[in-house]
């Protein structure tokens, strides 16, 4: 199975290759101006570097935020060429309001997973857990997806709990989690495996559990919209893919 | 005083500075939405956070007179070996970019801090995530602004006031209350004004020390940056709130003690 | 120095600065005693050292046997506990206090109550006669009636010695006069220690009892304010009296300077001396005098100061000479800057003394 899976891959890398060929290196260049979200920092700075050797002579500089923070600047007028989002409905919100250009396309899926401090000395194995006199759980706030995903997957398992603190994104979190401040969070599977053996991560049952999903679209009035395509078509490519599930993400 | 009039030069670059600081503030009160302003206001979010801002703020200042005026006073009249450096450190986090105030705060007191642990393991004390944490972390960054003035006052204040009351007979503590603190009360008062300021706008360390949560530790500026993502026009409506309050109280405090520094 | 019936006695060595003071003083009971000497001397030195206000480096104060600080044994009283009242140059009123609180500060820090202290304070104004300005800020007053004032908060905090650092020197000359008077019966009812700093030989002779001369931190002169001009020892208060004053060695009937220049002196007998020339003594002439003054010499006039109806012509010659003659002799001798002229005195004119 694993033969046949990578024989289709290497089918369709040749594929891309040939089609990247065939629309010619020299027509991209300069900048490309990527924000996504802070869920996407590592994944995403692997997908860049790996771009940009494919395409030398682009350089892509990203902008990492909670979600509703880019979708704030975006309205506003910042400079991007390309938007990923940690959610359906800010994606949803920034193509109503007119700043996006084309249809956004899923690149990516996001399971929700319980951090805490290696070793789990808390003994926390459930989403009940986190409920438990004495540990101190830590969301996101509800505006960021993340943090309202969390709030979903607890109310499927019927738990009530009451966070000490609502943080401004996934990364601050991971933190807390890893100074101790904090004894427990939900956060992506992907930032749990980015933080290594600083957290440990405890699986949230199938049943409860959220998933995400991460689109991308370009930016309206891209100031390179030649690269922007080139970039979300090599997300949405299957080297893209394969970098992003290394990081932990399941497939578009 | 002979009335001045400004060089062309001067009054250019004056009026450029001016506008610098007064467009974002028209900017804001114009965009808000006054209509809804009063549904914000009473709103127990927006209060909540309102009351939580003032009283850390002022308490803050409050721990920063206490521990502040000594500092300054030491700074300003005692010699020892490492002076330098010690008023360097202490001046620090008027540089610090504030979450990195915060990160340093967290290793100090937080639960696995160097002193936090003892408070924890000691008392059961911890200050993350508390409103007493939040102090912590307006103290932290607005202290020094107080210091400072106090301790500029202190060594621009002629010394021999306090000869003359030594030779009436007072001791160094009535020397202090009665001559030294009032004389430099315009530099006292501006500290505690700057420091107060400073305290009530804090946002970088609060979040990163004491966390965001409405009631305990979202104060109007978490509270501003948080509703800028869902709610923008309520965000503006708080963020004008806390500008009249700053308003009202510079304002309130300038004729007596600020121009007299 | 040994003064009989010392109350206040003290030995002081200590640097500030470019200063270097090295003086021993004692004020006896019943006597006023000015400082006098010019800028730098270390007056205000000395008095801050007094009261404790300058660390003493070698040295001792004692009133009235009672040691307030002694280098020897490390004995060291803190101001506020010397009971020495100060007046300073500028008075130093506490500007955020009324004069009645400026007043009333002494005994209050002592702990007295309010009300209490401020009715004494109020006396001590009526003494001044300033109690109409209880309420006024110290901002308000006269530079006369803010000295008043500072007297008046010294005294109220019933001081055993009382300290006054060029107490009339800022103030104008109209106001010195009166403000004199005043500050002398004020002193003369004082019952304590009183010492006060000066650089005006008239303050000194009219307010004191006893002039002692300082200069560069040491003691140079001591007596009453007759003596001390009457037999200047220094360059400085020959200045200030306003006499000529040469040194030198005596030998039968002359003086002969450092510089190998005679000047006849009756009297002179032997040793070192000081001699003493008033310039009214001093005649001037055209041409070479015939006389039997001994003292005549040919010199170049360098520098005429009008004094009213006096004029005082500077001469450089065997010895630099002032002479005082009126306007219209000098106008008679037609004298200009640089014009050679014939001085002449008495060896009988001559007041030798020894140094």
């Amino acid at each position: 199975m694993k033969r046949l899976a990578l024989a289709v891959l290497f089918l369709a890398a040749c594929g891309t290759t040939s089609s990247a060929g065939a629309s010619s290196p020299t027509a991209l260049s300069g900048t490309v101006d990527v924000f996504a979200a802070a869920s996407l920092t590592d994944s995403f700075k692997a997908l860049g570097a790996a771009f940009q050797r494919q395409h030398a002579g682009v350089a892509v500089q990203f902008n990492f935020a909670g979600t509703p923070t880019l979708v704030t600047q975006i309205e506003q007028g910042a400079k991007a060429d390309v938007f990923a989002s940690a959610d359906m409905t800010n994606m949803e919100k920034l193509k109503g309001e007119g700043f996006t250009s084309g249809s956004p396309q899923v690149f990516a899926h996001n399971a929700l997973e319980i951090v805490v401090a290696p070793g789990n000395p808390n003994g926390i194995t459930s989403l009940a857990d986190l409920a438990k006199p004495g540990v101190i759980y830590i969301s996101e706030a509800p505006t960021v997806p993340a943090g309202k995903y969390s709030l979903q997957a607890l109310a499927k398992a019927g738990v009530q709990v009451t966070p000490r603190s609502l943080e401004t994104d996934v990364k601050s979190v991971i933190s807390k989690i890893e100074l101790g401040e904090a004894d427990a969070g939900i956060v992506y599977a992907t930032d749990v495996k980015a933080a290594g053996s600083k957290v440990q991560g405890v699986p949230i049952p199938d049943r409860y559990n959220v998933v995400a999903t991460y689109p991308l679209v370009e930016v309206r009035g891209a100031a390179n919209p030649n690269a922007a395509m080139a970039f979300i078509a090599y997300a949405l490519s299957p080297a893209g893919q394969s970098t992003l599930a290394s990081f932990g993400f399941q497939g578009a | 005083m002979r009335r001045e009039r400004a060089p062309l030069w001067i009054a250019v670059l004056a009026t450029i500075g001016a506008a610098f600081f007064i467009l974002p503030l028209v900017g804001l009160v114009v965009r808000t939405p006054w209509g809804d302003a009063l549904g914000s206001l009473t709103s127990p979010d927006t209060l909540n956070a309102l009351k939580l801002s003032l009283i850390a703020s002022l308490s803050s200042t409050a721990v920063a007179l206490v521990l502040g005026v000594p500092l300054a006073w030491v700074y300003a009249r005692v010699e020892f070996p490492g002076r330098a450096v010690l008023r360097a450190l202490t001046t620090l986090p008027m540089v610090l970019p504030p979450v990195v105030g915060g990160i340093a705060l967290l290793l100090a007191f937080g639960r696995r801090g160097l002193l936090g642990s003892l408070l924890d393991s000691a008392f059961g004390i911890t200050l993350p995530f508390t409103s007493a944490g939040v102090v912590f972390a307006e103290t932290f960054v607005a202290m020094p602004f107080l210091v400072l003035t106090v301790e500029a006052g202190l060594r621009s204040m002629d010394r021999r006031y306090e000869d003359a009351a030594r030779t009436l007979g007072a001791h160094r503590w009535t020397v202090f209350t009665r001559v030294t603190l009032p004389m430099i009360g315009p530099s006292l008062a501006a500290g505690a004004v700057l420091c107060w300021a400073r305290a009530l706008g804090e946002f970088g360390a609060t979040i990163t020390f004491a966390g965001n949560f409405p009631g305990v530790t979202q104060t109007m500026p978490l509270a501003v940056y948080l509703l800028l993502e869902t709610n923008p026009e309520g965000s503006f409506i708080l963020s004008v709130i806390l500008l009249l309050v700053s308003l009202v109280v510079l304002v309130g405090l300038r004729r007596r003690w600020l121009w007299s520094v | 120095m040994a003064v009989v019936g010392v109350t206040l006695d003290a030995a002081v060595r200590l640097s500030l600065g470019a200063l270097e003071l090295d003086i021993s003083l004692g004020v006896g009971d019943g006597e006023v005693v000015a400082l006098l000497g010019p800028n730098g001397a270390g007056k205000t030195t000395l008095l801050r050292a007094l009261a404790g206000l300058v660390p003493i480096e070698t040295g001792h104060v004692r009133l009235d046997g009672e040691v307030l600080e002694d280098t020897t044994t490390g004995r060291y009283v803190p101001p506020e506990k010397r009971s020495i009242g100060f007046v300073f140059q500028d008075y130093l009123l506490f500007p955020h206090l009324n004069v009645l609180e400026n007043v009333a500060f002494g005994l209050r820090s002592r702990g007295s109550a309010r009300a209490e202290a401020e009715r004494a304070a109020l006396r001590w104004l009526a003494r001044v006669e300033l109690a109409e300005r209880a309420r006024s800020k110290p901002s308000e007053l006269s530079g006369g009636e803010r000295q008043r004032v500072a007297l008046a908060r010294a005294l109220a905090a019933d001081p055993r010695v009382l300290l006054l650092d060029e107490p009339l020197s800022a103030l104008d000359a109209t106001t010195r006069a009166s403000v004199r008077r005043d500050l002398k019966s004020h002193l003369s009812s004082f019952r304590g220690v009183r010492l006060m700093v000066t650089h005006d030989p008239l303050e000194a002779a009219i307010l004191a009892d006893r002039l002692v001369v300082m200069e560069n931190g040491k003691h140079v002169q001591t007596g009453t304010p007759v003596e001390v001009t009457e037999r200047p020892r220094s360059r400085y208060v020959a200045d200030l009296v306003g006499v000529n004053l040469l040194r030198g060695e005596a030998d039968h009937g002359s003086v002969r300077t450092p510089d190998g220049m005679t000047v006849a002196a009756a009297g002179a007998v032997s040793g070192e001396v000081f001699a003493v020339i008033h310039p009214r003594a001093v005649s001037l002439y055209r041409s070479r005098p015939d006389g039997s003054p001994r003292n005549t010499w040919r010199g170049r006039a360098n520098g005429v100061e009008l004094y009213g109806d006096r004029a005082r012509v500077r001469i450089e010659g065997r010895v630099p000479i002032i002479a005082e003659v009126t306007p219209a002799a000098l106008a008679d001798l037609k004298l200009g800057e640089g014009a050679e002229v014939w001085l002449s005195f008495k060896a009988t004119d001559v007041g030798v003394y020894p140094a």
